[in-house]
């Protein structure tokens, strides 16, 4: 296969015909290309996807109380649900439920020290809250276990509400009063991927017990461990059984709870971008079967035109075998070469595409806000891609080669 | 050497059938200097063809040194031809993007030859028929009778046993084809089967026998002591053209 004379003849007869080979060549490149581009695209709106929802842990549910849509053991419907401490502990006992967190829902919260005041959320929770939503820490700590059983009066604030209220002194150990009772900084903190963050964290048993003095809960943050979409409804049915037989109300009613499961919804976008991906291979090939076709094409003129030539050489001893070998690896050559260029191009279109979002946003974990991240195509898929090209070539070339191979060497003899 | 018993052959030429050769009974030994001669039409390439294992025959048996030449597959009848025959073209056919050297050494790459060496045997070649200078030349830089000799040379580097020449000295001059033709005398005495077809009769009278073919059979065989009565009728045939 690698000996100098059939290359030696290969390279002759593309000299011969630069711009013959050049258009053939080209029609691959660009199959390739746009294939390579089409990848980088879905890879990078597929990334940002995957990024929004990585905002939380992907695999969270969140379970709020609403009012019941139908009767049920004997009760009428419209019947408020309300949620207590103790449905914490049994929403802990299903299997693949991970750790969890209670909340309160306060109304309009005022924080106020020294001059400085403003209205904002706060979010009354257990410690566990900073895993389920992913909360970084940019100074001090988050809520522990101790804030919570002893019911501390602690509160760790969004960055934003720090530098309204301190502006630049700083605020750990300092008191905030909110809603006129004074709570102590504990730490600042924010959320990936969001631009503002206005939110104060406290233990939800302190708040129970200042602001409404009961055990009452209004929602359940929790992670499920779950490996696929059925795994993930299965536990989502029995949580929801669970509180059913707690409250007694229909499990089938969607009103009495609501519920809201994250990696049902992140499985199901994947989804998407895997159908998307498939539908994206479908059109690059398509692209370069059009490009093969062309290569399969010109292959076929060549045969035509070199039919004496190939006739000579049957005449002196030719093998059918070799002259197949000859065509074949003329068309494997133009099209790796051609597609191999389309690639390099398409990738390095995708990479330099890349490197300006980088320049423009910064390092991939702080393009926040946008749906379109790390359009680049991984190394597999451009091995793939070469071993396509490879088959490619040998299929543009087979009909080719066959035909050259079916030349009567009598075709030499005869006087054109 | 070669035996050919009751050769026929036919080509469908769509719903006719054209017969071409009715029936060949020939024999010619090694070391013979052939001409094969006839009007046009009347089978003479049609029967080199078969000779030189190009084509296929319908009928008839067809001995080359004792093997029976007969449907055999593509690969084996191109190994044969590599090894027992050489072809001279009337129009030389070399290969138009390799030099004179590389032509002649184009049959032993199919042998399998290093290059080196069959660069270097081809080189010999080129020698012995005068052409050592244009070695590196190419098939288009060479005159009408060099592309003949380069052909010719590439026809002897595989030391076949028969030489098959189709019309050899139809695109040249009396002069070059006269040189030709001494060449080709060279290597018969060498002791290589030659057979060539040929419609011209001074040329056909240099070689020891013709074949005369009229409409697909062997019209007559004139040997070489009934040369001499060759030439007078041929004289005549001039006369009467």
């Amino acid at each position: 296969m690698f000996d100098i004379d059939k290359w030696q003849e290969i390279l002759a007869t593309i000299k011969k015909n630069k711009m013959r080979t050049f258009l053939t060549g080209f029609s691959v490149a660009w199959g390739i290309f746009m294939l390579m581009i089409l990848l980088g695209s879905g890879n990078g709106l597929s990334n940002g996807v995957a990024a929004n929802f990585m905002n939380d842990a992907v695999n969270v549910m969140w379970i709020w109380s609403g009012k019941t849509t139908v009767p049920d053991q004997g009760m009428k419907s419209g019947r408020a649900i309300q949620f207590h401490n103790e449905d914490q502990s049994l929403i802990s006992k299903v299997s693949g439920v991970g750790i969890s967190s209670g909340r309160y829902f306060l109304n309009t919260t005022r924080y106020s020290f020294g001059k400085e005041s403003g209205e904002y959320t706060t979010i009354t929770c257990q410690p566990e809250l900073k895993q389920i939503e992913n909360i970084i820490m940019i100074e001090g700590r988050f809520i522990n276990q101790i804030d919570f059983i002893q019911n501390r009066k602690v509160i760790v604030l969004g960055v934003d509400i720090k530098s309204a209220l301190f502006k630049d002194s700083t605020a750990i150990g300092e008191y905030v009063n909110v809603n006129g009772v004074p709570f102590k900084v504990i730490g600042i903190c924010t959320k990936p991927l969001s631009t503002n963050t206005r939110e104060g964290y406290m233990p939800v048993s302190t708040a129970q017990m200042i602001f409404a003095g009961s055990n009452k809960l209004h929602n359940l943050d929790l992670t499920i461990n779950a490996k696929s979409l059925e795994e993930s409804q299965a536990i989502e049915e029995q949580v929801r059984n669970v509180l059913a037989r707690q409250y007694k109300f229909d499990p089938k009613d969607e009103g009495a709870i609501g519920l809201y499961n994250k990696l049902e919804n992140y499985i199901q976008t994947m989804r998407i971008f895997q159908a998307i991906k498939i539908f994206i291979w479908i059109i690059g090939i398509g692209t370069l079967i059009a490009g093969i076709v062309g290569v399969s094409n010109i292959m076929l003129i060549v045969v035509k035109e070199r039919t004496k030539e190939i006739g000579i050489r049957k005449a002196i001893g030719a093998s059918p075998s070799s002259v197949i070998g000859l065509i074949l690896l003329e068309s494997i050559m133009i099209t790796t070469i051609a597609g191999y260029i389309g690639l390099v191009l398409g990738t390095g279109l995708m990479e330099m595409i890349n490197y300006f979002m980088i320049q423009n946003a910064g390092p991939v974990d702080n393009q926040s806000g946008t749906i379109f991240l790390n359009p680049t195509v991984d190394f597999n898929i451009a091995v793939y891609a070469t071993l396509l090209l490879i088959v490619a070539g040998a299929i543009a070339g087979y009909i080719p080669a066959k035909r050259a191979a079916s030349i009567k060497p009598i075709v030499a003899l005869r006087d054109e | 050497m070669i035996r050919l018993n009751n050769i026929h052959k036919s080509y469908e030429m769509g719903s006719n059938s054209l017969h071409v050769l009715k029936g060949i009974d020939l024999t010619i030994e090694q070391g013979d200097f052939v001409s094969i001669m006839g009007s046009s039409g009347s089978g003479k390439s049609t029967l080199l063809n078969i000779l030189g294992m190009l084509d296929n025959y319908d009928k008839g048996t067809y001995y080359l040194s004792g093997n029976l030449i007969a449907n055999m597959s593509e690969k084996k009848a191109a190994k044969y031809r590599n090894e027992m025959v050489g072809f001279v073209f009337q129009s030389f056919n070399l290969i138009s993007f390799k030099n004179a050297m590389e032509n002649v050494a184009l049959p032993l790459y199919y042998k399998g030859v290093p290059r080196k060496k069959r660069n270097q045997i081809a080189m010999e070649y080129l020698e012995k028929l005068g052409l050592k200078d244009w070695a590196n030349h190419m098939p288009n830089e060479l005159s009408g009778g060099q592309k003949q000799r380069v052909a010719i040379a590439r026809a002897l580097i595989s030391q076949p046993k028969i030489i098959l020449a189709d019309e050899p000295t139809g695109a040249l001059d009396t002069t070059t084809s006269y040189e030709v033709m001494e060449i080709l005398k060279d290597i018969n005495a060498a002791g290589i089967t030659v057979i060539i077809v040929t419609h011209e009769h001074d040329i056909a009278a240099m070689t020891s026998q013709i074949i005369r073919l009229k409409d697909g059979i062997i019209h007559e065989v004139i040997r070489n002591g009934e040369l001499k009565e060759f030439k007078k009728e041929y004289m005549k045939e001039l006369e009467t053209a």
